[in-house]
C-alpha cells in the first residue's frame, strides 16, 4: 500500500469519525424534535434558528457541570466505564461501507479506493465483537459506582444484551448463509437488484434483527437498564458531567451504527433501484472517472437517507410503545426469538439447497395463517357496559 | 356512578396468537403517532405571540379616575381588608379647598401602594371597592421584576393616566394581552 492510498484512507477515516460524532450530536436534537412533533409540540427552538444550536448548548452545559466521583467508588474503573462505552461505540463505524469506490489519478497512476474506513473481510464479526464489548462499559461503570441501583441496572443491561445477542447473531446467520461471506461489502453487493434486498428474502430475519437491535441499543421498548421508578438512573445513577455525557453519546452512536448496519444488511446499503442505469448514464456523459465518482456520491447519499430513516424509526418507536416488563423481555428473547431465528436458519438452508431464496416467506405465511385462525376462533370479547347505580 | 360512557370493561382473557405477535398492535400505534407528527401544532410562541385572554383576565391594577378626571378612591380601606394577601396599604388624607378637581370625595388616598410580590391577582379588591376605584385591567400584565425595590407600586404607577384610560370591553377588539407594549404582535 503506497502513501497515496494511505493518505486517502486517512482522510476517509477522519471524515467517517467526524460524521459519526456529528450525527450522534444531532441525534440528540432530532430525538427531542421528533418526540415533540409526535406529541403535538414544537420542541427546542430557542438556541439558534429552529434550535439548531441546542446540541452545542447541551454539550456546554455538560462540560461545565461538576464532575463528581463518589468517595467509595473505585476511581479508575469509574473513569474507565464511560471511556469504554464511547470507545467501543466509535470503533464500530469503521467497517461500514458507506459507498462504492472513488477513482482518481495521482502522479500519473490510477487509484480506486473504497468509501469505507477499513475494508476487512470479517466486517460482520468485527462489529459483533466490538458491540459486545460495549456492554463492558456499562457493566464496569455500574459496578464501580458502588451503588446498588447502578449495579442492578448494569446487570439488567448485561443480561439483556447477552440474551438478545444470540437471536441477533442467529438471524444474521441466515444472511451469511445466503451470501457466503462475512464481509459487509460482499453482503451489500449481493443485494444489487431491488428484489434481492435481504428484507425481501429474509422478512422474518429482518423483524428479529430489528427488534434485537432495539434491545442492544437499550432503546424503548427495551430500555430496562435505566428506569426511574425502580432503579433511579440505572447504571449511570452516580455519573455526572461529561462522563454521563459520554454514556448518552455512546447510546446515540450505537443507534447510528445500528441503523447503518440494518440498512447495509437488509436494505441494500448504497444500492437503489435502477442504480445501473443511473451510473451507466453518468459514466457515459461525464466520463469514466467523474461519472463513477458522481454515481458513488449518489449511492452514499442514498445510504445516508436509509440510515436517517432508521434513526427516525428508532425515535418513532420510542415515542410510541410503552416499555416491556423485565420478565416479558426475557420471555420474548429466549422463548420466541431464539427458536424463531433457529427455524429461520433451517428454512433458509433448506431453501438454498433448491436454490430458492425466498423460502423464509413460508414461515411468515404460516404465522399469518395461524394468527388469523387463532383470532377467528377466539371467543368474542364481551364488553359488558357498566351498570349505572 | 357513571360520568361518561367512554369507560371500557377490562378483560384478562388469554391473548390470541395474533395479539401475542404484537406486530399488528405495534403498527397500529405507529400509525397513530405518525399522524400526530404531521398535525398542526397548537403551540403559541409565548413572548412573541400573545393570546387574547378574555375581558375578565385579571392583570395590572389601575386606580380609576371618573369622567372629569378626578380620582375615585376615597381611602376607605375596604380593598385592603378584602385582600387575602395583605398586599394593599394606604394613607388617607383630607381634601383641601381647591382640590375638588383632583379628588372626587372629601377624603382621598395620599399614598396607595400595592406590593406586587404579595398580590395573588385574585381580584377581591376590585369586588370590595364601593367606589369603583380599583380595577385589574384585562389587557396588561404586571411586568417581570428583577429587583426587590421594584415590587411596590405606588400611585404614580397605579393611577390611570388621562391619555391612557382603561375601558373594559367585552368585545373581541382587544386581541392580545401584552405585558410590554413593545413586544405586542398580532395574535390569533
Ligand atoms: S388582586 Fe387580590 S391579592 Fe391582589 S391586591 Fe387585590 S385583593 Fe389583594
Ligand atoms: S380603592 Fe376602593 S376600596 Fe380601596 S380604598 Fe379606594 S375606594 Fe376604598
Amino acid at each position: 500500500m503506497d502513501l497515496t492510498i494511505l493518505s486517502t484512507k486517512g482522510i476517509i477515516i477522519l471524515v467517517v469519525f467526524g460524521i459519526t460524532l456529528l450525527i450522534a450530536m444531532y441525534s440528540t436534537y432530532a430525538e427531542r424534535k421528533v418526540a415533540a412533533f409526535l406529541q403535538d409540540r414544537i420542541g427546542p427552538n430557542r438556541a439558534g434558528p429552529w434550535g439548531l444550536l441546542q446540541p452545542v448548548a447541551d454539550a456546554g452545559k455538560m462540560f461545565f457541570k461538576e464532575d463528581f466521583i463518589p468517595s467509595q467508588a473505585s476511581k479508575w474503573l469509574f473513569i474507565l466505564g464511560p471511556c469504554l462505552a464511547i470507545l467501543t461505540a466509535l470503533m464500530s463505524s469503521a467497517v461500514i461501507p458507506f459507498g462504492d469506490t472513488i477513482r482518481f489519478s495521482w502522479d500519473s497512476k490510477n487509484y480506486e479506493v473504497a468509501v469505507q474506513a477499513i475494508e476487512i473481510n470479517i466486517g460482520v464479526l468485527y462489529i459483533f465483537g466490538v458491540v459486545s464489548l460495549g456492554v463492558y462499559g456499562i457493566m464496569v461503570g455500574g459496578w464501580a459506582s458502588n451503588n446498588k441501583f447502578s449495579l442492578l441496572g448494569a446487570i439488567r443491561a448485561a443480561s439483556q444484551n447477552i440474551s438478545y445477542e444470540i437471536a441477533l447473531g442467529l438471524s444474521l446467520i441466515a444472511i451469511l448463509m445466503m451470501t457466503g461471506s462475512l464481509s459487509l461489502r460482499a453482503i451489500i453487493d449481493e443485494q444489487a437488484s431491488f428484489f434481492e434486498w435481504n428484507v425481501f428474502t429474509q422478512p422474518l430475519g429482518f423483524i428479529i434483527f430489528l427488534t434485537c437491535a432495539f434491545a442492544e441499543c437499550n432503546r424503548t421498548p427495551f430500555d430496562l437498564p435505566e428506569c426511574e421508578t425502580e432503579l433511579v438512573g440505572g447504571y449511570h445513577t452516580e455519573y455526572s458531567s461529561m462522563k454521563l455525557g459520554f454514556y448518552l453519546f455512546a447510546e446515540y452512536i450505537n443507534m447510528f451504527v445500528s441503523s447503518a448496519f440494518i440498512s447495509a444488511l437488509y436494505f441494500g446499503g448504497f444500492h437503489y433501484p435502477f442504480m445501473d442505469l443511473v451510473s451507466g448514464a453518468l459514466e457515459n456523459s461525464l466520463g469514466a472517472v467523474a461519472g463513477h465518482n458522481v454515481a458513488t456520491l449518489i449511492g452514499v447519499v442514498v445510504f445516508f437517507g436509509k440510515i436517517f430513516f432508521f434513526i427516525f424509526f428508532f425515535m418513532w418507536v420510542r415515542w410510541t410503545l410503552p416499555r416491556f416488563r423485565y420478565d416479558q423481555l426475557m420471555n420474548l428473547g429466549w422463548k420466541t426469538f431464539i427458536p424463531l431465528s433457529i427455524l429461520n436458519v433451517v428454512i433458509t438452508g433448506a431453501g438454498l439447497l433448491f436454490n430458492f431464496k425466498y423460502s423464509t416467506w413460508l414461515i411468515a405465511i404460516v404465522m399469518i395463517v395461524l394468527a388469523v385462525m387463532s383470532s377467528a376462533r377466539a371467543p368474542k370479547r364481551t364488553v359488558v357496559p357498566q351498570q349505572t347505580v | 356512578m357513571q360520568l361518561t360512557n367512554r369507560s371500557k370493561q377490562v378483560s384478562n382473557k388469554e391473548m390470541t396468537l395474533a395479539e401475542k405477535m404484537y406486530l399488528p398492535a405495534v403498527i397500529g400505534g405507529l400509525a397513530i403517532t405518525i399522524r400526530h407528527f404531521f398535525r398542526k401544532k397548537p403551540t403559541i410562541q409565548y413572548p412573541e405571540v400573545k393570546k387574547y385572554l378574555g375581558p375578565i383576565y385579571r392583570g395590572h391594577h389601575v386606580l380609576k379616575r371618573d369622567e372629569q378626571g378626578r380620582e375615585r378612591c376615597t381611602a376607605c380601606g375596604l380593598c385592603a381588608v378584602a385582600c387575602p394577601a395583605e398586599a394593599i396599604s394606604m394613607v388617607a388624607a383630607e381634601r383641601k379647598k381647591g382640590e375638588e378637581s383632583l379628588y372626587r370625595e372629601e377624603k382621598y388616598a395620599a399614598v396607595y401602594e400595592i406590593n406586587m410580590l404579595r398580590c395573588i391577582f385574585c381580584g377581591l379588591c376590585e369586588e370590595a371597592c364601593p367606589k369603583q376605584a380599583v380595577y385589574l385591567r384585562h389587557d396588561r400584565m404586571v411586568p417581570v421584576f428583577q429587583e426587590r425595590d421594584e415590587v411596590i407600586y405606588g400611585k404614580d404607577r397605579l393611577v390611570e393616566k388621562m391619555d391612557d384610560r382603561y375601558v373594559r370591553i367585552a368585545s373581541s377588539e382587544v386581541q392580545a394581552t401584552p405585558t410590554e407594549p413593545s413586544l405586542t404582535r398580532a395574535a390569533t
